[in-house]
């Protein structure tokens, strides 16, 4: 090898030292990675605070009672005071959502997405649902109010409260999240690839069995992500309830009530205790039940969220 | 029919591995396909057949008559048309919405865009592979039964299915693990997966939409012998990008270009012939520049 070769191979070496080592210098790339991490740190931050700051004030009931803190009713005393009665009213509620608004909202997107045709109108209605998914909850509660609770009397099941009942208020909400849920539903059905599609028409199947035998197994994980999620939200929202008449006030139902006179009887439900609590003049209630309320909340809202994501792995892994 | 066995029609070994990106010259020697006995009917028969998307005039009165287990080969630069006329023939351009055809295309005699037709039924005769493997996101066993179930396939359907998978040339590779999820096979396994899905449904006529341009040489080379073999019982149209293929496999071959008149460019058929002519001595100069790699 010739000294010539090799001090230019020494040469062409250092240059490509140089050309491909960091130039140091530009402040800007960092300077913005400190900003993302700032944001991150910020709303993690208040969300810690958030936390430590009910568990804190939760505590002392949290500690005293126990469990029987969510197995008690009712109650004007704090001694005795626990959530159960609204939990059950939000169970029921989030089961006539799932009842109502899941079957009505993927067929719905079913129809939008593989059976309306490409024109004004779909867009037209794609667009209006959308546009619903971002109407205060509180209007829908006026919706509820005005709609649903008539309905609910005229139907024969006003019971004692006059429509103003569980019924009425599971109806709201399943009118609240429809939307989303048809939503989440769209975007699931969107992201299967065509080329399943494709194949299923290639073999000979109909629409019905290409949507039955391989769109809806695909899209199934998004949509039960999305409509689980929905459920979490049915569990959280407060306003539409007060709107239509939940009891913020105590009730316990004659031990031998009908389940007809208890399910069209007044009701409560989980966030509709933690407002009413918070509101309270007897110290007890503010200071530490509502605290101790809003933790049994979080807890079932983190299940939730849990189980959509469980639910989501296990469809996804099948294949 | 000639008696040419598989490993004969791929005797061009060589000229797969010659890596040419595009239209290498096909020398007469490489081309053993093509010299077909004209003793089957017609079985398709495409006249004068436009295909519109919108306003887009895509193909523009193409006629070419389809013979029963034959082979016939789509050729042509990339966007004049041949999938859009191959997707006619089993009315897969229906799920287009902007899609139009005009003109006649026959099966047996019986127009396939006449009123009553139900695209559905066309499609369990006219089986279909794409260009991409496209397995169900199921099981192998379930890839291959789901168009005899939906066809109401009353036989034994693991008989049918080892049947499948045996024709396909994939049986022996796959015959442990039935159950496994198809995404499991190679690409090349994948896109026999989907030729035993297509003949499954015992179809007439298998349209294959470039096979074998996601697949590496071996793995072409197998779909290659195994059109061979499956035209013993059906008739195929195979779009294909590589000159030698067409050469190899195919009895006719149809060449498309793209014709630019007034402006507007729309698909054409140049020359349509038995492959060896069109290789040899092709009437058009469009083609012999096309398949001597002078093109454009
Ligand atoms: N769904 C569609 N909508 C609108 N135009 C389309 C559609 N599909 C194809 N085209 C147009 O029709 C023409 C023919 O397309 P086609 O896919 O049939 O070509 P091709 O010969 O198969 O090309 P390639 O070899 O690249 O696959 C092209 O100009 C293409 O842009
Ligand atoms: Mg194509």
């Amino acid at each position: 090898m010739s000294i010539t070769t090799r001090s230019n191979k020494e040469a062409t070496r250092r240059e490509v030292d140089r050309a491909i080592r960091s130039g140091g210098g530009d402040w800007r790339p960092l300077a913005f990675q400190g900003l993302l991490l700032l944001a991150l740190i910020t709303s993690f931050g208040i969300l810690v605070v958030l936390l430590t700051d009910i568990v804190t004030n939760a505590w002392p009931t949290i500690q005293a009672r126990g469990f029987s803190f969510v197995t008690d009713g009712l109650s004007l005393n704090p001694e005795t005071a626990g959530v159960f009665t609204g939990i059950i009213g939000s169970v029921i509620i989030a089961s006539i959502v799932a009842l109502l608004a899941f079957p009505i909202g993927i067929s719905a997107a079913v129809y939008l997405e593989e059976y309306a045709p490409d024109n004004r109108r779909t867009r037209f209605v794609d667009t209006t649902v959308r546009n619903l998914a971002g109407v205060p909850s509180i209007v829908y509660g006026l919706l509820g109010l005005a709609m649903f609770v008539p309905l609910v009397r005229m139907i024969g099941l006003g019971g004692s409260t006059g429509g103003k009942n569980i019924l009425a208020a599971g109806i709201t909400m399943a009118a609240l999240v429809l939307p989303i849920v048809i939503i989440t539903s769209i975007e699931a059905i969107r992201s299967v690839p065509a080329t399943i599609r494709e194949a299923g028409f290639g073999v000979g199947a109909t629409q019905w069995e290409v949507i039955r035998s391989h769109v809806m197994p695909s899209a199934l994980p998004g949509i039960l992500t999305g409509t689980v999620l929905t459920l979490a939200r049915a569990f959280g929202e407060t306003a539409p309830l007060l709107v239509i008449g939940v009891a913020t006030g105590y009730f316990a139902p004659a031990g031998d009530a009908s389940i007809l006179d208890r399910l069209t009887g007044p009701y409560t439900a989980l966030p509709v205790i933690v407002f009413s609590w918070s509101r309270q003049t007897q110290a007890a209630f503010a200071d530490t039940l509502a605290p101790a309320a809003i933790v049994v909340l979080l807890i079932v809202l983190f299940l939730l969220n849990g189980a959509a994501i469980w639910l989501r792995n296990r469809a996804e892994k099948r294949w | 029919m000639s008696d040419r066995s598989p490993n004969d029609a791929v005797s061009g070994e060589s000229a797969l591995f010659d890596g040419a990106a595009r239209a290498p010259e096909v020398d007469a020697a490489r081309v053993t396909g093509g010299s077909p006995d004209n003793t089957h009917d017609v079985i398709i028969s495409l006249e004068d057949v436009d295909v519109y998307y919108g306003d887009f005039h895509a193909v523009d009165s193409v006629s070419v008559p389809i013979r029963e287990k034959e082979i016939t080969a789509f050729i042509g630069p990339s966007g004049c048309g041949k999938s859009t006329v191959l997707r006619t023939i089993n009315r897969m351009n229906d799920l287009i919405p902007t899609a139009r055809v005009e003109g006649s295309v026959t099966y047996h005699g019986v127009d396939l865009y006449g009123g009553n037709v139900d695209p559905v039924q066309v499609r369990r005769h006219i089986g279909m592979v794409f260009q991409k493997p496209n397995p169900f996101p199921k099981s192998i066993y379930d890839n291959i039964s789901f168009g005899p179930k939906i066809a109401k396939y009353d036989g034994n359907m693991d008989d049918l299915v080892e049947e499948s998978l045996n024709r396909a040339a994939l049986w022996d590779e796959v015959k442990d693990k039935l159950d496994d999820s198809a995404y499991a096979l190679s690409g090349g396994q994948q896109q026999r997966l989907c030729i035993a899905r297509a003949i499954a449904t015992s179809p007439d006529v298998l349209l294959m939409d470039e096979p074998a341009s996601a697949l590496d040489p071996i793995a072409t080379l197998r779909i290659e012998e195994l059109m061979y073999e499956l035209k013993q019982d059906y008739t195929i149209i195979i779009v294909t990008h590589n000159m030698q293929q067409a050469a190899r496999v195919s009895d006719r071959t149809a060449f498309f270009n793209i014709d630019i008149q007034n402006g507007q460019r729309a698909g054409r058929l140049v020359e349509f012939s038995e492959t060896a002519t069109l290789f040899t001595t092709p009437s058009e100069k469009t083609t012999e520049d096309y398949i001597t790699g002078r093109f454009g």
